[in-house]
């Protein structure tokens, strides 16, 4: 079913109102965003013509999609099975204890955000992680200890 | 029927003049592997050194050519010679490259892995008989690190879109016949015949079919189809084409995981290519066949690997399987008659058609015609992603291709989290559908994780269950309850707390957990533990009465000591250690407060990686 309302915000233009389009919707949204709030929840529930609870129950259902502001470096931590085998628990261990979060949150000054990832495809050198948009292979507790001192000290990731 | 005449022309004469360049050319591996190994800083600094020493040189940036260990990849290509690759390439390593070829005229010889092509200079090995290439059959990977995966015509040149051309003068009957005889079957891990679930699909009354690429690649540990798709995307769209015209599918989607930016992008680009040539849209090439591809970005579960999973979350729903019969095949998609297609599968069909069905099952054994592509990682030498032909034995993939293992070789994992730990005795056994499920695991999408002494076997186990526990979309109870308790008496037992009964309520579990899910995931979500309780007992055992870990992995089973005699009392680990369990004066060994220590690993790995002292810290098992 299609519906001729226009799209609630600009930046969704290329979207035509059907309700099978709700995934790339919210995609776009956090894209945008950064994440999914609830008032542009509540403006793709009333442009798309789908209830409110349904969007949280697609949206809470993939692992992508996240409700609240993300820190201002992510740092997604890859525990497939080859960075699992080579150590990767271990480098999160790390991070949970310098920054003090678990995975999915971010640290209270907003400074950094700490993700699990379940793979990357860069298996065959793992154990690997993405500090906003590098690639870090061959990761070693050591190496992100000097990673995150060379962070905590300004210098460029 | 109009021709790809024109533009083949074209993209002959621009890869010809590639390859005949006056001005040297340089090819750096730039998938998603080489941008992490650190292509992209070589490259700038390629760039930077070019045009600081004022050398003329072109730039490709190719997929990948499968050993991933020795990326970055570069390859020089001088006048009238063939290409070289190195190998392991730094920023300085790039620019002495540079020099010795561009000012000095002479053959680099550091980081020298081989040539492609013909010999032009007299005792380079070829890059084809490095041991881990020497033993592949390269025929899904065919283009992927030779050719420029933005480029058609590079796609062109070497005989794409051929295989559609043909397609499209035979009948859909003719095409579905041919793949029926190359003995093709799905690549996504069942391994159901390809051209029977083709034929119930175009047999099913529909006013409209679609074509599903099933791009989800969700399998830890696995991205055999990320670097199709990056190296040579338009052999996966071909298929798609060829696909298409044998169900009559008017619509095609590649439902692709959004943590593969790049494989997107080169998607889109591919797309957009398609439409220019007229291979895509209405009418293709002048005959009846009308087909167009839309891309649907997944948006990371798991469980829509599913086929029934994918389609609702295409729809835009939760990702939830339902019930089967009815197939998609017959009912799918919007109710439509749906087929749903691994990337591998599809990149399959346009070497089928293009060389004929017997020349692809001359690979294979009886059952299991072609090649199968894997991705070979854990502890194994050489990691990467290969191509052999399916029934070759583990041992030629993990000795010959991989190089074997540092330390002793425990066992090997296929099928990510719905296949199984296999052990030494299974390493002569040829690897195809039917062995791996005899073996208790499956063939799965191509994952191969190579285990050695120092990996626990209760610890794996775990892993993936934790995974597929927190995967399970929560439909059956079997498999979200089930799993959630199958982790937490394998918790108890990685924690010395177990008990023999346990090892009965495991195998009691799993089996319930098999019989009484929907879908793919909850029936082989219990493999990991079926196959490590079968071919492990004996560690299950080691953990549960000894109340030790023999592979010195479960933290709670696990003491890290400082050997006295081999400290020096640098004091790096004092500096190191995040709780102050590690003290003592410099020059003399130090102690460690077991009361304090975290077992984090920090102080182990900078003593290994120090020249001075070595591993004055050891990991024992033993609580």
């Amino acid at each position: 079913m299609k519906t001729a309302v226009v799209p609630p915000r600009p930046d969704l233009s290329g979207f035509d109102g059907d309700p099978a389009d709700l995934i790339p919707v919210l995609q776009t949204i956090q894209s945008l965003d950064g994440f999914v709030s609830e008032e542009s929840v509540r403006l793709v529930s009333r442009w798309l013509k789908v209830s409110e609870n349904e969007i949280y129950g697609v949206a809470t259902f993939f692992s992508q999609f996240r409700f609240t502001k993300p820190g201002e470096h992510v740092i997604r931590v890859c525990l497939g099975t080859a960075c699992h085998v080579k150590g990767g628990e271990q480098i999160m261990d790390v991070f949970r204890r310098r920054l003090g979060i678990e995975p999915g949150d971010a640290t209270p000054d907003g400074k950094y955000q700490l993700e699990r990832v379940a793979c990357l495809g860069c298996c065959a050198l793992a154990p690997v992680l993405v500090v906003d948009a590098r690639v870090h292979s061959q990761a070693s507790v050591l190496k992100i200890q000097n990673l995150l001192g060379r962070q905590a000290s300004g210098e460029d990731s | 029927m109009k021709t790809l005449d024109a533009p083949r022309r074209r993209a002959l004469k621009s890869w010809s003049g590639l390859q005949n360049r006056e001005d040297p050319v340089l090819y750096v591996g730039a998938a998603s592997c080489g941008l992490a190994a650190g292509a992209a800083e070589v490259t700038r600094a390629i760039e930077e050194h070019l045009a600081a020493r004022g050398f003329r040189a072109d730039i490709v940036r190719v997929g990948c050519i499968g050993p991933c260990y020795l990326e970055p990849l570069v390859d020089i290509q001088m006048p009238g010679k063939p290409r070289v690759s190195y190998s392991n390439v730094t920023p300085e390593i790039a620019c002495a490259l540079l020099d010795a070829f561009l000012e000095r005229g002479e053959v680099f010889r550091r980081h020298l892995v081989g040539h492609l092509g013909e010999d032009g200079y007299g005792g380079i090995p070829r890059f084809f008989d490095h041991p881990m290439l020497a033993r592949q059959a390269r025929v899904v990977l065919r283009n992927c690190g030779i050719i420029d995966p933005a480029s058609i015509d590079h796609y062109l040149a070497r005989d794409g879109y051929e295989a559609i051309e043909s397609a499209l003068s035979r009948s859909w009957t003719d095409v579905l016949e041919t793949v029926k005889s190359a003995g093709l079957r799905g690549r996504g891990g069942a391994g159901f015949p390809t051209w029977r679930k083709w034929l119930t699909c175009r047999e099913t009354e529909s006013d409209c079919r679609y074509l599903i690429c099933n791009a989800d690649e969700g399998d830890p540990g696995a991205f055999m189809n990320r670097s199709l798709l990056e190296g040579d995307p338009h052999a996966v769209l071909e298929g798609m084409l060829i696909a298409g015209y044998a169900i009559g599918a008017s619509h095609g989607y590649v439902y692709v995981r959004a943590e593969y930016p790049l494989a997107v992008q080169r998607l889109r680009t591919a797309i957009s290519q398609m439409r220019e040539i007229g291979v895509l849209g209405e009418r293709i090439l002048g005959s009846d066949f009308s087909f167009d591809i839309r891309i649907k970005e997944g948006a990371g579960a798991f469980v829509c690997g599913e086929e029934t999973a994918l389609i609702a979350s295409i729809e835009g729903r939760r990702g939830m399987p339902r019930t089967r019969p009815p197939f998609p095949a017959s009912e799918g998609l919007w109710g439509r008659p749906t087929i749903i297609n691994n990337v591998e599968t599809l990149g399959s069909l346009p070497s089928i058609l293009r060389n004929g069905a017997e020349w692809f099952s001359q690979y294979g054994t009886e059952t299991s015609k072609g090649t199968k592509t894997f991705s070979l990682v854990g502890k194994v030498r050489r990691t990467g992603l290969i191509e052999v032909p399916l029934g070759t034995t583990l041992r030629t993939v993990i000795y010959d291709i991989g190089g074997g293992l540092v330390k002793d070789f425990k066992a090997v994992q296929s099928g990510g989290p719905s296949g199984g730990c296999l052990s030494e005795e299974f390493l002569d056994s040829p690897v195809d559908y039917e062995n791996l499920a005899a073996a208790g695991s499956i063939m799965g999408s191509g994952g191969l994780i190579v285990l050695d002494a120092n990996t626990c076997i209760i610890d794996t186990a775990k892993y993936f269950l934790n995974f597929t526990q927190a995967e399970s979309c929560g439909k059956c109870v079997p498999c979200r309850v089930g799993t959630r308790h199958l982790v937490g008496i394998l918790e108890r037992i990685s924690q010395g707390k177990g008990q023999l009964s346990d090892l009965d309520r495991l195998e009691q579990l799993a089996k319930a957990i098999k019989g009484g899910s929907l879908c793919g995931l909850g029936q082989t979500a219990p493999n990991p533990v079926l196959t490590a309780l079968k071919y492990f007992r004996s560690e299950f055992l080691a953990h549960i009465v000894d109340r030790r870990c023999p592979a010195a992995v479960c933290r709670d089973l696990v003491v890290y000591r400082i050997r006295k005699e081999k400290c020096t009392g640098c004091q790096r680990c004092v500096q190191v250690c995040p709780t102050g369990a590690i003290t003592g004066p410099r020059s003399e060994p130090h102690n460690l407060d077991l009361e304090k220590c975290i077992k984090c690993r920090s102080c182990y790995e900078i003593c290994r990686f120090d020249a001075i002292a070595g591993d004055a810290i050891v990991i024992e098992s033993g609580a």
